[in-house]
């Protein structure tokens, strides 16, 4: 391989170097307990809401570098509408359809300022962050109110039996957590092989048969090492079923939709697209509502998994959706991100975290610690930025 | 020996893969108006970005001597220290600071971290009284037109001990009162022994001011002209902007039929869309045929590409009247999209900023005007997509690894291949091609020629605005000029000639101005 091939290379994969030798060096400092089954399993239950607020970030930020505060306010103020609906023994699946839907109307209700009035978005949504926060406040009194609902929480990846039930009963292994692994390696070398061959039919660039097998084994291994690891302890948490449907469905809508690509697009050029016939009002208008949607959901999620409500939750969370988008390498200018790079991003800070907190580093040390990590992913994508042009 | 306060010797400065300026020679006499006249991308805004500063010493060849010694400067700052003010064509001015804080904007009065405004506002009075300003100086900019910002510009350079100004094009945006104040101001300040150097497309004006007038064309300089020794006719001084050899640089087109009035534009009235009393566009009619290609000439500055724009679904101005014919239907057009429906494509001059996404691929430029076409319910089907993007890189010949490259990484002449492509595959009927081969080298340019041939033999009208005279009279079976906002005249192809167009376009600046005084 020529000096320019592994640059390229380097660059390309960034993010994914990054996150292997980070998690390397924590299996050193913890002798291996980060990749112990139950810290495996908390990595994606802690973080299941920075999952989905992040890919939600990811459709503000590509319309160019635009962001929402108030989803951290969004998530606790939606949590608290469902605490209070369940504690009057409101239907549950009622009661998540309200959630979604008060999400969904906080976000169009940003929505609308941000694109028909021209409201730049940091100050709509720092707006939302008080207004929202306090409404949560003034419902709760001030107060914590407990989810009881335990059926609720089981399914929204809560308390302690936030599992899917292994219906084939291994007795020192969840047999349906194996089965589903094995089956997402087939499905995804299918489509891997798939696109290939697709590609090389149309006449366009394709991978050579070596790179596409080195990647693939690469794939499969990492994907069977942890599907093992959470069979070995309780199978999968419920948490995850709901990440995987986020990132599933929002990376075929950033890649695959007109939505999606209107989205890059006006990140890239605004008035070029404009130009182009599109209606770049209606596309802000997507992804502020849409944000608000997954609020929602982040809101059912962060519940669930603390099994109350309280006008506390959701503090901070903006900034861990916000930052995973840039380490995950999101332009801070727009037009630029995937929905993988930002869900590598977060199980960066996730591991980061939980790695930090294995080796009983003081919590204020750690902010420190992700703050350089997202100022240092930030200044890599301006250089690298600045050297193209 | 005159008395130069300037000479500029041997200057050359290339960027990468053009010469923009080779060898030119520039003296300036103390104490007179020296005018540097050429065509669009002829190096005038080049050689005084040199002088200036703003291209480092270093990153040219040759000298500046400027009162008798060799200057060497690193940035603009260096040069204003000498005396040296450049006063650029876009104004330079805070909207919602005071005239007094913009005259004094990088030259605050007072100490370093104690401004002192009472200093700084009986300054900034004494300069405007000198520009024959009366407004305070705690005025607004914005609140001021555009005359008199043009003004506080002339007074900021003089509040930093200007002894040689430097004007690029002052006069582009100002109506005729405004710009006879100007440069009456400029004779005043001669007659005080400034020296000015003003930069114009408007040869009026040129003849009327300058004492010397240098020529630059193609990056040369062609020849000093000095008042009371040469000829300094409007006549004479056109000859020399664009007395270029005429080659055989455009294909034939044979056998195109020229059908049916495909667009037609009654009483076409824009405003501009902040300054919203000025108008841009004032009462155009025009038409196109199926199969006909459509010059549009005139100076920057005239309102081809903002008439354009607002035929465009509205993109430009407000307050717009005036009706469109399309195949002798009346249609209403008030976004892109409904253009975009009616048949009509607009590829922009400006490519970089308003056509292209630099960082996506050509596959994805290439569909953005017409997603529709790759797209089954709202999904994208990205071979299809593909097979497109390579259909056209094909039928252009547009050079590139794969369509998958990002287009910022193309030559200019391949990125105006791919805008061309993006607006060939909405399938308009009409296509209005803004300035289609600026910067762009000359091979390419045959090849979007070519390519505006194909266009036409196809059935389909073709509007092209161009500053290059040459390519409008090799390439256009009708000639619309436009000057300040109005059509001027109309010429047929076999009776167009560059002098004509030249003297139309200054015969209305001169009646206009006639018509003031």
């Amino acid at each position: 391989m020529s000096k320019n091939k592994i640059l390229t290379f380097v660059q390309k994969y960034t993010m994914i170097i990054a996150l292997v030798l980070v998690t390397l060096f924590f299996t050193w400092r913890t002798e291996g307990k980060i990749l112990m089954p139950q810290n495996i399993t908390n990595i994606i239950s802690q973080n299941a809401y920075v999952f989905v607020l992040a890919t939600g970030m990811l459709c503000c930020i590509l319309t160019g570098g635009n962001i929402d505060l108030s989803v951290g306010s969004v998530v606790c103020f939606v949590g608290t509408i469902g605490a209070v609906l369940m504690h009057k023994e409101l239907n549950m699946w009622l009661a998540v359809l309200v959630m979604l839907a008060v999400g969904l109307a906080i976000g169009a209700w940003q929505a609308f300022w941000i694109a028909y009035v021209k409201v730049p978005p940091f100050i709509t949504t720092l707006a939302g962050m008080l207004i929202f926060r306090g409404l949560s406040n003034v419902v709760l009194q001030g107060k914590t109110m407990a989810v009881t609902n335990e059926k609720f929480v089981q399914i929204f990846g809560g308390g302690a039996n936030c599992y899917v039930p292994d219906f084939f009963h291994g007795e020192n292994l969840n047999i349906l957590c194996l089965i589903v692994g094995i089956l997402a390696c087939l499905v995804y070398l299918f489509f891997a092989v798939r696109n290939n061959a697709v590609r090389k039919k149309a006449g366009l660039e394709a991978d050579s048969i070596v790179k596409v097998a080195v990647k693939a084994v690469i794939i499969v291994a990492v994907a069977m090492f942890f599907t093992i690891r959470l069979a070995q302890y309780k199978g999968l948490p419920m948490a995850l079923i709901w990440v995987v449907a986020v990132v599933l469905i929002y990376s075929y809508i950033t890649s695959k939709t007109t939505v999606g690509r209107y989205l890059y697009a006006i990140g890239g050029n605004e008035t070029a697209t404009k130009l182009s016939g599109i209606n770049t009002k209606s596309i802000y208008f997507f992804a502020y509502a849409n944000m608000g949607l997954l609020a929602g959901l982040a809101g059912i999620l962060t519940i669930a998994r603390l099994t109350s409500a309280q006008p506390t939750y959701g503090q901070n969370y903006e900034m861990d959706a916000i930052g995973s988008c840039f380490i995950g390498g999101a332009s801070a200018y727009g037009g630029v991100g995937t929905v993988p790079g930002v869900i590598i991003g977060a199980l960066l800070m996730g591991v980061i975290n939980i790695g930090m907190s294995i080796m009983g580093v003081d919590a204020n040390y750690q902010k420190v610690v992700k703050g350089l990590v997202l100022l240092a992913a930030v200044i890599f994508d301006v250089v690298s930025k600045k050297k193209n042009s | 020996m005159a008395d130069n306060i300037l000479e500029m010797r041997g200057i050359t400065k290339e960027f990468p893969g053009v010469k923009a300026l080779d060898d030119v020679n520039f003296v300036v006499k103390r104490g007179s108006i020296h005018a540097l006249v050429g065509e669009n991308g002829a190096g005038k805004s080049t050689l005084m970005n040199i002088l200036s500063g703003l291209y480092p010493y270093g990153s040219y060849s040759g000298d500046i001597v400027y009162e008798g010694e060799v200057c060497k400067f690193s940035k603009i700052k260096d040069s204003e220290n000498k005396g040296i003010v450049i006063i650029h064509q876009e104004l330079a001015l805070v909207p919602y600071m005071s005239i007094g804080e913009n005259m004094f904007l990088g030259n605050e009065q007072g100490k370093k971290f104690a401004i002192d405004w009472d200093k700084t506002h009986a300054e900034a009075t004494k300069y405007l009284k000198i520009v024959g300003l009366t407004e305070s100086s705690k005025t607004l900019i914005k609140d001021i037109g555009v005359g008199k910002q043009q003004m506080v510009e002339i007074a900021k350079a003089l509040a930093k001990n200007a002894r040689l100004m430097i004007l690029d094009e002052p006069t582009s945006s100002l109506n005729e009162a405004d710009s006879q104040a100007l440069l009456d101001l400029l004779l005043e300040f001669k007659k005080q022994g400034m020296t000015s150097i003003i930069i114009s497309h408007k040869i009026n004006e040129v003849s009327y001011v300058a004492d010397d007038i240098t020529i630059i064309r193609d990056g040369k300089t062609i020849e000093t002209l000095t008042k009371g020794v040469d000829d300094l006719s409007e006549d004479r001084i056109i000859r020399g902007m664009v007395g270029r050899e005429l080659e055989d640089r455009f294909p034939k087109r044979h056998g195109v039929e020229i059908g049916d009035i495909a667009l037609e534009v009654k009483n076409w009235n824009v405003y501009h869309p902040i300054y919203t009393e000025k108008k841009i566009i004032d009462d155009v009619s025009f038409n196109v045929r199926k199969g006909e290609v459509v010059g549009f000439s005139g100076l920057m500055g005239a309102g081809r590409t903002e008439l354009a724009m607002s035929i465009f679904g509205r993109s430009y101005g407000t307050e717009i009247s005036g009706t469109i014919e399309i195949h002798g239907k009346e249609v209403k057009l008030h976004s892109p999209r409904q253009a975009i429906e009616a048949g009509l494509a607009y590829v922009t001059e400006d490519r970089k900023g308003n056509g292209l996404i630099l960082s996506n691929p050509i596959s994805v430029n290439t569909t953005l005007a017409n997603l529709k076409g790759v797209t089954k319910r709202g999904v994208i089907d990205r071979d299809k997509e593909l097979a497109v993007a390579e259909e056209y890189r094909v039928k252009l010949h547009t050079k590139t690894p794969s369509v998958l490259q990002n287009v910022g990484n193309l030559s200019g002449g391949n990125q105006q291949k791919v805008l061309l492509a993006k607006w060939m595959y909405a399938d308009p009927d009409i296509l209005i091609l803004d300035e289609p081969t600026r910067g762009i080298d000359v091979g390419a340019k045959y090849e979007i020629y070519c390519i505006i041939n194909d266009l036409v033999a196809e059935g389909k009208s073709v509007i092209m605005i161009s500053s290059e005279l040459p390519e409008v009279l090799g390439m256009c079976d009708r000639i619309y000029v436009l000057n300040e906002g109005r059509i001027v005249g109309e010429f047929e192809q076999q009776e167009a000639s560059q002098e004509k167009i030249m003297a139309r376009i200054l015969s209305t600046d001169s009646a206009a101005k006639e018509k003031k005084q």
